[in-house]
């Protein structure tokens, strides 16, 4: 029943978005099923771009031409017990990863805040984690890759061949070459489980003031109130946690198996949410009730699974769906540690006063960037929802000049709009980048939407 | 964990062998993968072996060379507790109306080879007293559409042979014979295609249910994604005289 009746060949033109559902462009869409068709399909073309899990929320993964998904190059290749080195293929993607490893005792010591990217998407974006302030990017924990050139030649980039290369390539946004495979160092854990520290935050000096303070944690996060105002600007709830060890386990939770069993429940946001179920009140109330609950646990250690500390949002597949037909981009900015607590707090300000944005915020400390296009830098970076509306972007434009203005950037990985200015102000390391393509012959080879919008 | 028991998959460089190879590894089963392409069976045991631990093995093998299939089975150094054949080729329909040797190609290969292939298996298995043959055919063979006759023919002809061999060996005990009969699945097969969404499944799904009609709840013959079970149930009442006019 494999039809060609009803099932036509594309004729090459397919409606493409990022996780946020904004913008929405045609493309033709590659689907190699090996590194070596990859390579076959990138070779000759122009206005192409690798696409992994479609995890970026704006154009970056959408090419002006033509795109190549990497999701057929989802092949592990070998596992060295010993050095805990993995080589995988790019459409591999961080679930996969832990899902053959965790049990067997490893993780991986950077992932972002959802396990659905691909291992590719993760190595363009240098994707951060909440041990950013501590331990680097995603970048820290790859040795190598193999990145295929437009002009077919495949290369071998690590910290000591391609040096130049390779960092380009860590939040290079796939403006490189198309990564095909990667070598990657797992984290060997003792069990399953964090443990937990919750603290409450009343406004947002006080939140920084934790994380500051705390800057020793493993891992560490604040999930904002957007809603708060006043003297509760930026009331928060701070997360920090370490992996727990066995003797965690007898301490605080003996009844606990080291490695539990995954449960497979998922819930799922039906295609048409109710927009009314979005509105002011009811994110006032759900707010309320999340502080509380979090209130109710300062103070006492507690074990977490891996799963829901670091990534809540994937148990609700297809999350994006709450914000509508018209998309939601996500803000995230940088801001420089030595400006950040001013900035922040006018950027949330005007962000309560709005209260469009999503119910809750992130705010996560940065360590220093991992490539010349890597975004993080010293500092704190701020994380909010909007869903698209008339208005939205005059005001965002708002926030992007007070960003500017400290010195900081927006993440490419989520944008689907600043303007070129703001970008070039932010990202000083745009030159190496541009010279890297020239010398790969990749200038207009390989180009997404986010680079033709913002002349990468 | 049944660690001692082993697969082989015939047509292992393909999604949906890999995707049945990977599922018998997660509970231990050692697996060899046998396929024409060598270097796509390698990157799957691979995969496999790096994913679950166990070791993973290829052996070349072109089922079209009927001639050496009884070698082939001969010579394992392990007879498998299951064998699975995901062999088959969707083919061009429009070619093959005018390219005899297309069209040849297209029956061999769904018909012809795995029965043949298997009625090897099937007599190794009853001379051991054991053994699970899982053939993978198609829900194109449960009735002729203009759009694929050549592909579905030959899988009505698989799907014949396996009820048929199913019925000999059931009298002689312990060999069982499960005929698959996936819908459309996400494959490289179907890469080209625009499949509807509510009816097209992804190989782990074809593989679990696989596993679970050999292992955990035997079953004679399954439908991946239940629901094409009634679909398939529909199209085949539809009188002749209506169907003809149809474009399905």
């Amino acid at each position: 029943m494999s039809g060609r009746a009803s099932g036509i060949s594309d004729p090459g033109g397919i409606r493409l978005s990022g996780w946020g559902n904004y913008p929405k462009i045609s493309t033709e869409l590659l689907a190699p099923q090996s590194p070596a068709a990859a390579r076959d399909d990138l070779l000759g073309r122009s206005g192409v771009v690798a696409r992994g899990a479609g995890r970026a929320y704006g154009d970056a993964a959408i090419g002006t031409q033509a795109t190549i998904s990497s999701r057929g190059l989802n092949r592990m290749r070998r596992f060295d017990a010993a050095t805990a080195q993995l080589t995988i293929e790019a459409g591999v993607t961080i679930a996969d990863i832990l899902a053959a490893f965790e049990p067997r005792g490893f993780f991986l010591k950077v992932v972002p805040g959802t396990k659905l990217v691909t291992v590719g998407g993760a190595i363009a974006a240098d994707v951060h984690g909440k041990n950013h302030h501590r331990d680097g990017g995603f970048g820290t924990i790859v040795d190598s890759f193999r990145l295929a050139l437009p002009g077919g030649e495949i290369v071998c980039c690590s910290r000591s061949e391609n040096v130049a290369l390779f960092a380009a390539t860590l939040g290079g946004m796939g403006l490189t070459g198309m990564i095909l495979d990667a070598t990657l160092r797992l984290l060997p854990i003792e069990t399953a489980w964090l443990r937990q520290d919750t603290r409450v935050a009343g406004n947002l000096d006080a939140a920084i003031d934790q994380l500051e303070s705390n800057a020793s944690s493993t891992y560490s996060v604040a999930w904002i109130d957007c809603l708060a105002r006043g003297a509760a600007l930026g009331r928060s709830l701070v997360y920090l946690a370490e992996h727990a060890t066995r003797r965690d386990i007898d301490r605080l939770g003996p009844d606990l198996a080291p490695f539990p069993n995954p449960r497979t429940q998922r819930l799922s946001v039906p295609e048409l949410f109710p927009a009314w179920l979005l509105n002011r009140a009811s994110m006032r109330m759900f707010n309320e009730l999340y502080f509380r609950r979090g209130a109710a646990h300062q103070g006492e250690p507690r074990l977490v699974h891996w799963n829901p500390y670091f990534f809540p949002l994937d148990a609700i597949a297809d999350w994006n769906r709450i914000y509508g037909r018209r998309g939601f981009v996500q803000y995230q900015c940088v801001i420089p540690l030595e400006r950040a607590r001013r900035v922040l707090a006018d950027i949330l300000d005007r962000v309560s006063r709005r209260g469009d944005a999503s119910f809750l915020a992130v705010l996560k400390q940065l360590g220093d960037g991992g490539g010349p296009m890597s975004f993080p830098l010293r500092g704190y970076t701020l994380t909010m929802d909007f869903p698209v509306s008339d208005t939205l972007f005059a005001f965002l434009d708002q926030l992007d000049a007070l960003v500017v203005d400290a010195g900081g950037r927006l993440y490419l990985a989520k944008d689907a709009r600043q303007s070129r200015a703001t970008f070039e102000s932010g990202y000083p390391g745009l030159a190496a980048l541009r010279d890297i393509r020239q010398q790969t012959g990749a200038t207009t080879r390989l180009a997404s939407h986010l680079s033709a919008r913002l002349g990468i | 964990m049944t660690g001692t028991k082993s697969i082989l998959v015939i047509g292992g460089s393909s999604d949906i062998g890999h995707a049945t190879a990977l599922r018998y590894a997660k509970e231990g089963w050692r697996v060899t993968l046998a396929a024409r392409d060598l270097a796509a069976a390698q990157r799957n045991a691979d995969d496999i072996r790096t994913r679950s631990g166990v070791d993973t093995t290829v052996q070349s093998l072109d089922v079209l060379q009927t001639g050496q299939l009884a070698g082939f089975v001969a010579g394992l150094s392990v007879l498998p507790d299951t064998v699975v054949c995901v062999v088959g080729e969707l083919g061009d329909q429009l070619r093959a109306q005018t390219d005899p040797e297309l069209a040849t190609t297209i029956i061999r290969t769904n018909f012809e080879a795995p029965s043949l292939l298997l009625e090897q298996f099937a007599q190794a298995f009853a001379a051991r007293g054991s053994g699970t043959i899982v053939g993978v055919s198609s829900v194109a063979g449960d009735r002729g559409r203009a759009s694929n006759y050549y592909y579905g023919a030959a899988k009505a002809g698989f799907t014949q042979f396996l009820s048929g061999l199913r019925n000999r060996l059931a009298l002689a005990g312990k060999v069982r014979v499960v005929t698959v009969k996936p819908g459309f699945v996400r494959t490289k097969m179907t890469a080209h295609m625009k499949l509807p969404a509510p009816l097209t499944v992804q190989p782990d799904r074809v593989a679990e249910d696989i596993y679970r009609a050999d292992v955990t709840r035997p079953r004679d013959v399954i439908y991946v994604a239940r629901r094409f079970w009634l679909v398939m149930a529909i199209i085949c009442a539809l009188p002749e005289t209506i169907f003809k006019r149809m474009r399905i």
